[in-house]
């Protein structure tokens, strides 16, 4: 799979991966259009969870079935396997507590989706050595003071906690200068943004 | 359960009167036999009434599908006019009306959030009230007196039994939305789970599955302060002085439960009657004081104490979860229809998380379920005066799905 960069890349990646009639828990819907594309046009079941009133608005108007919780309180109250797929679409670097949300993933998702900005691509890591500020980068476009990333990470960071908790990588891309690639190990400082697909099993 | 009187005293700068473009204009009640001797309204505690007469009003136009009603439910001592200006109400012998729009007219007109150019709108008083539907106050076919004690203890089951009569009587096979706040929106809650078949959508407001211990412990005061009012007369006071009292107290423990402490403090401010200090005497002196008294004595004048012992009765019995073995999630499997759930974060009445609670139960139940917490300092009465951000959610899941 290689294809030219969009804005939303992950959005239509996530489209492409989740099959027909799949259960599907968006953390962090947003405005609810990648659920609305899957429930009108894969019959998924989808359901998402958004703290921002007026996104979920937004999700409500889409006709995408939507609670107003915190990730942490919302993920919680769903038993295990509940989900096929659970989807942290750039959600994961700003929740409070994101280990305690990829736990809860594993566990009430079959499989886990996840994309992120990688704090480890080599312009944010030039900035920040050139610059001695904060990195401000297409992908990581806010203020130190402004911004909703409350806990940026690397490759190397995620890919830790994959090896340390028995987690298994189904599928992995990258951006790299605007395409979109399968993930490869030594992408970890070419990459912007990635997304992996996951599971416990 | 609040006060269509608006209880802030705030003039809304959205009334519109019977003129302007904005409101249904002048509406007149309805009122129709639906229960007779031989065909008696059962009731969940076994017994049957009958007759019931139930009053009610209806804006906008049925289309000829018959497929865009709306049936709004009121909460406590709330009626049937939900919007717009009363015509009968002296007819009615209810001067009150004339002074203020229907109780949801910030919510219910052409172009308003519950779009009168688009559906057609029920409201109906419930059983038990005392605005027009057969209640404690009407004449027991058996004794020839008014029923006082002896009208039976109603539930919200019952409530929307005969909701449902009305609703087969207007012809209307399955309404577009039910709707309603508070108890109201129990009555929303119970017709998603009693007739699944015959709603599409359900918005349930500033409510609950269950009432929590603590909201049940006001409507236990509220009543004993009733009872034990002098002019009580085991509720036989019809045609005598009636326990107003009792009734006041029970009015201003409400208000305070429907409002909040920043909502009060924002109003009162501890602020005095004499705009100065101390009066140094036991009657009213601060202001709050004086709206509490105030709103009470005003609720005497037109709400009957039998009346509010058999509607905050039904609101303590309500529990959804009793059609689920006392298993919330187990209940809700029964739903077919799409769900709004809306809470108000300073609401310690009907909480959020009984809101969140349901949403979740529904969820976990792959139901269409869709929840929203809206920031508000207004507390339970929000469901009235937050008309902006809930007219937004309540647009959105009304008419979404267009674009």
């Amino acid at each position: 799979m290689k294809m030219l960069k969009k804005s939303r890349w992950d959005h239509d990646a996530i489209y492409e991966i989740i099959p027909e009639r799949a259960t599907v828990l968006d953390l962090g819907c947003g405005d609810g259009e990648l659920l609305a594309r899957l429930i009108k046009n894969k019959l998924v079941l989808g359901l998402g969870i958004e703290k921002d009133i007026d996104q979920v608005a937004q999700s409500i108007t889409r006709e995408v079935p939507v609670v107003n919780l915190d990730l942490d309180e919302g993920i919680a109250g769903f038993p295990d396997k509940h989900f096929d797929f659970v989807v942290l679409e750039k959600t994961l670097q700003v929740v409070n507590k994101p280990i305690f949300v990829l736990n809860e993933m594993l566990r009430v998702g079959g499989s886990g989706i996840i994309s992120f900005p990688n704090f480890g691509h080599r312009l944010v890591v030039e900035y920040l050595a050139s610059t001695g500020r904060m990195p401000i980068t297409p992908a990581l476009p806010y203020q130190w003071y402004d911004t909703p990333n409350i806990h940026l990470f690397t490759v190397r960071n995620f890919l830790d906690w994959v090896g340390a908790n028995n987690v298994r990588v189904i599928q992995g891309l990258s951006t790299i200068d605007g395409m979109v690639n399968p993930f490869r190990e030594d992408d970890d400082a070419r990459a912007e943004e990635v997304l992996f697909v996951v599971s416990s099993e | 359960m609040s006060d269509p009187l608006n209880l802030l005293n705030e003039k809304s700068a959205k009334y519109s009167g019977p003129d302007s473009s904005r409101s249904v204009g002048w509406v007149v009640s309805r009122s129709v036999l639906l229960a007779d001797e031989e065909n008696p309204l059962p009731l969940d505690c076994g017994k049957t009434i009958a007759p019931v007469y139930v009053e009610y009003e209806v804006y906008g136009e049925l289309n000829e599908a018959k497929d865009n009603a709306i049936l709004i439910f009121h909460a406590l001592s709330g009626d049937a006019h939900v919007a717009g200006w009363s015509k009968n109400a002296d007819q009615l012998g209810r001067p009150w009306l004339k002074n203020r729009p229907g109780w949801w007219d910030d919510m219910v007109g052409p172009g308003k959030a519950f779009d009168t150019k688009k559906f057609f709108i029920i409201c109906s008083n419930i059983l038990g009230s005392c605005y027009g539907t057969t209640g404690p106050a009407s004449i027991d076919p058996v004794t020839g007196r008014p029923y006082g004690l002896g009208f039976p203890v109603i539930t919200v089951g019952d409530w929307v039994r005969l909701q449902e009569r009305l609703v087969t009587y207007l012809g209307i096979k399955r309404l577009y939305a039910v709707a309603g706040g508070s108890i109201g929106g129990q009555q929303a809650l119970e017709w998603a789970l009693a007739y699944p078949d015959r709603v599409e959508r359900a918005l349930i407001i500033a409510s609950s599955p269950r009432l929590s211990d603590q909201g049940l412990s006001f409507n236990v005061i509220a009543r004993y302060a009733i009872r034990t009012d002098p002019n009580f007369h085991s509720g036989d006071y019809y045609g005598g002085s009636t326990p107003d009292r009792g009734l006041s107290v029970a009015r201003m423990l409400g208000h305070i439960t429907y409002l909040s402490e920043i909502s009060m403090q924002n109003k009162f401010g501890r602020k005095f009657c004499n705009g100065a200090g101390p009066g140094y005497h036991l009657g009213v002196d601060f202001e709050v004081e004086g709206y509490l008294r105030h709103q009470s004595e005003s609720f005497v004048e037109r709400f009957d104490a039998n009346s509010y012992l058999f509607i905050t009765r039904a609101a303590d019995y309500y529990d959804a979860s009793l059609r689920g073995d006392g298993n919330l999630d187990q209940a809700c499997q029964s739903i077919q229809c799409r769900t709004l759930l809306v809470s108000f974060s300073s609401d310690w009445l009907y909480p959020p998380e009984h809101m969140k609670e349901l949403a979740l139960a529904m969820s976990r139940n792959r139901k269409h379920v869709s929840y929203v917490n809206i920031p508000s300092s207004y507390g339970h009465d929000a469901f009235l005066l937050e008309v902006d951000r809930l007219s937004h959610v309540v647009k959105s899941f009304l008419e979404g799905g267009t674009e």
